[in-house]
């Protein structure tokens, strides 16, 4: 009887052309597309500069700024209009404005402002023109100190020298951060969403009724629904880790074995959601409203794109109830870190949990007769 | 076969009533015909007998077993073909009765027999599609599914609603054909004219089983005297026919309208004729009739 509804199964999806094409077209799009463009290292920081003084110093801080790499200097403005202009029109991000005579105070002062001014729609790159700019400036001003001032043998002040390392990801390249999670995005999308659609489709086109005038057990019902979508899933994550391979050069430091482990698991759960959202929808529309929120939910919650540990405490207990999330920490874990199963035990656990869990309500919701 | 006591349904909390104190018996062999339109309740009572629904009063029984308690029992031994078409369009004809076939732990191979009068008209196109065929067609098709498992009753919900009336009588036909081999089949449909193809019909309005008889039964139970009556002017002539004292009810049938008179109302077909020639109508006939279907259910519902 399983085999009967399993082997329908298959006849219908290798039919519809769109699942074959999700199934094998989204790993691919999104693992080139996300990582490559979700980038979140602000660089091209447009500025303007207002230099009143036409300085040594002057110019040599603007120097260093267009130096660095963070910043491109768009725009040499000759008055404070021009240069709110420029920032008013969106076309330069960061004003640095140097007053008259700034040289001239700094030597004989001791002391000199700076005038900086940015564009704080976009709060993280406004946040980090600010500091980018007021790193520049602070070690410009170290080394014209350095330049006449004469020091003393030993160093009056003790100075600690900061070298830093990544580890795990020495390149601080984002995009061996990005693909692990990626890879987790698209298990949650074949197991939720393409099962929630397709048992509802049934559900649709009334073939669901004519099943439960059936011997046909709810759970084998629901078993065969869930043992292709659970191989299709397996499948993309294959296809997943190959495209990771080819274009990004990843592979998991730790053990494809453990990553299929948890994926299995992952997927379990995953469908668990899809057969809940399919338990309460009418049609495919609700079912794909219902699906789209689960999956912002989860996606935005799971430490995909913001790390968990800057969210406040409530959230991260939610994120701790989110298998999303568990299962984004084991990718990243096993592909850059190279963690084993032990190290991740906490987490197998927890999707076993959740596997569980939302099957169970699945089952128990899924009623072959209406009261 | 089956039996029904006492059932009633109602959806939205009370707010619709569905079915109301159902009472019916079917034989074991019979074809029995629910009729009635839209909205009367056919599928509400279907769906509880399949097991579908559960019933807010009263028992049901289908071959001895209750509907709520032994549902598995049931399911194993009718054949449902709902209302609406609901096999898997993008599997072929061969891929739904196989499929329907295995759920039921059997094959095509053993029921051969029992289908073949229906699956033998659709089998040329046994690799087409069930999404393409044609609306006979997939009648057809969704009977021979039903009836893959061998099952003792047939539970068809309007198999005929929507389809042409070359294959409506096709359809009959092949209804007595399974009749033949012991099945019992219990159809509903909105059609009057297809209850004299049944053993046993019940007229059913409104949730209420107005009558439970056969198709001859019903027509010989029509009390009043019947009326076919024709002038050029259809519309005139039911408006004032209704005016007339003794006149029970009068509507369009047809390019006819039919009259029915109480029997001890003294009202006849002369007085009639006379009245309308008052009333300045050309090309008046009169002529008694036989009551159908249509005329009993329009009676009943007074």
């Amino acid at each position: 009887m399983l085999r009967a509804l399993i082997k329908k199964e298959f006849s219908q999806i290798f039919r519809n052309p769109s699942i074959i094409r999700m199934m094998l077209a989204a790993p691919i799009i999104q693992l080139i597309i996300i990582p490559l463009a979700a980038d979140f290292e602000v660089k091209n920081i447009n500025i303007a500069v207002l230099d009143w003084d036409h300085s040594t110093y002057s110019e040599k801080i603007v120097n260093r700024m267009g130096a660095s790499g963070y910043f491109v200097i768009k725009e040499v403005a000759h008055s404070p209009e021009e240069a709110q202009a420029a920032l008013d029109h969106g076309t330069v991000d960061l004003v640095v404005e140097i007053p008259a005579r700034f040289e001239r105070e700094l030597v004989r002062e001791d002391e000199a402002k700076i005038f900086l001014r940015a564009d704080a729609v976009n709060g993280v790159k406004a946040g980090l023109a600010m500091n980018y700019s007021g790193q520049i400036i602070s070690q410009v001003n170290q080394e014209i100190r350095q330049d006449f001032v004469q020091f003393p043998r030993f160093s009056p002040v003790p100075t600690i020298d900061i070298s830093t390392r990544f580890w795990y990801n020495p390149d601080f390249n984002y995009r061996h951060y990005m693909a692990p999670g990626i890879l987790a995005l698209l298990l949650v999308m074949v197991g939720s969403m393409m099962c929630a659609l397709n048992i509802v489709r049934e559900r649709e086109i009334g073939t669901m009724e004519q099943m439960n005038v059936t011997p046909v057990k709810s759970y084998q019902f629901l078993l065969a629904k869930l043992i292709p979508f659970w191989i299709i899933g397996l499948v993309s994550l294959t296809i997943g880790l190959t495209v990771c391979y080819l274009v990004f050069g990843l592979y998991p430091l730790g053990s494809y074995l453990t990553i299929y482990l948890f994926a299995m698991v992952f997927l379990i759960a995953s469908l668990g959601i899809g057969q809940i959202v399919a338990s309460f929808s009418e049609n495919q529309q609700q079912a794909t409203l219902f699906s789209f929120f689960f999956m912002m939910m989860f996606v935005l919650l799971s430490g995909l794109y913001t790390s968990i540990e800057s969210m406040p405490d409530w959230a991260r207990y939610l994120a701790l109830a989110n298998p999303v999330s568990h299962f984004v920490d084991v990718m990243r874990s096993v592909m850059l870190k190279g963690s084993n199963f032990y190290d991740l035990q906490h987490r197998f656990w927890a999707l076993v949990g959740f596997a569980v869990l939302f099957n169970a309500i699945a089952v128990l919701n899924y009623r072959k007769r209406a009261g | 076969m089956i039996t029904v006591q006492n059932i009633s349904k109602t959806y939205n909390k009370g707010a619709v009533k569905a079915l109301d104190n159902i009472n019916l018996e079917i034989q074991r062999g019979e074809l029995f015909g629910l009729i009635g339109p839209d909205g009367a309740g056919k599928t509400t009572l279907f769906r509880i007998l399949a097991t579908l629904l559960v019933p807010d009063q009263g028992t049901a029984t289908v071959n001895g077993a209750d509907v709520v308690r032994d549902y598995k029992a049931i399911r194993r031994t009718i054949g449902y073909m709902p209302g609406r078409f609901s096999l898997y369009p993008d599997l072929t004809i061969l891929e739904n009765l196989e499929f329907y076939a295995a759920v039921f732990g059997t094959t095509i191979a053993e029921n051969y027999a029992q289908i073949k009068p229906i699956y033998s008209q659709i089998e040329p196109f046994k690799h087409r599609r069930a999404g393409q065929l044609s609306g006979g067609m997939k009648q057809k098709l969704a009977l021979s599914c039903a009836l893959v498992h061998q099952p003792d009753v047939l539970l068809l919900d309007e198999p005929t609603t929507g389809v042409d009336p070359v294959s409506r009588q096709e359809f009959w036909d092949m209804l007595q054909l399974l009749q033949k081999t012991g099945l019992t089949i219990v159809v509903s449909t909105p059609y009057m004219d297809e209850a004299d193809r049944c053993d046993r019909i019940g007229l059913i309005q409104k949730g209420k089983m107005m009558s439970v008889n056969t198709p001859q039964g019903i027509t010989s139970g029509y009390q009043p005297d019947l009326y076919a009556v024709r002038s050029s002017n259809m519309y005139q002539l039911i408006t004032d026919l209704r005016q007339l004292d003794g006149i029970s009810t009068c509507y369009a049938f047809g390019e006819d309208a039919h009259v029915s008179v109480a029997s001890n109302s003294g009202l006849n077909a002369p007085a009639m004729e006379a009245f309308l020639k008052q009333k300045a109508h050309n090309n008046i006939q009169i002529t008694p009739i036989a009551a159908s279907i249509e005329d009993c259910f329009i009676e009943l519902m007074r």
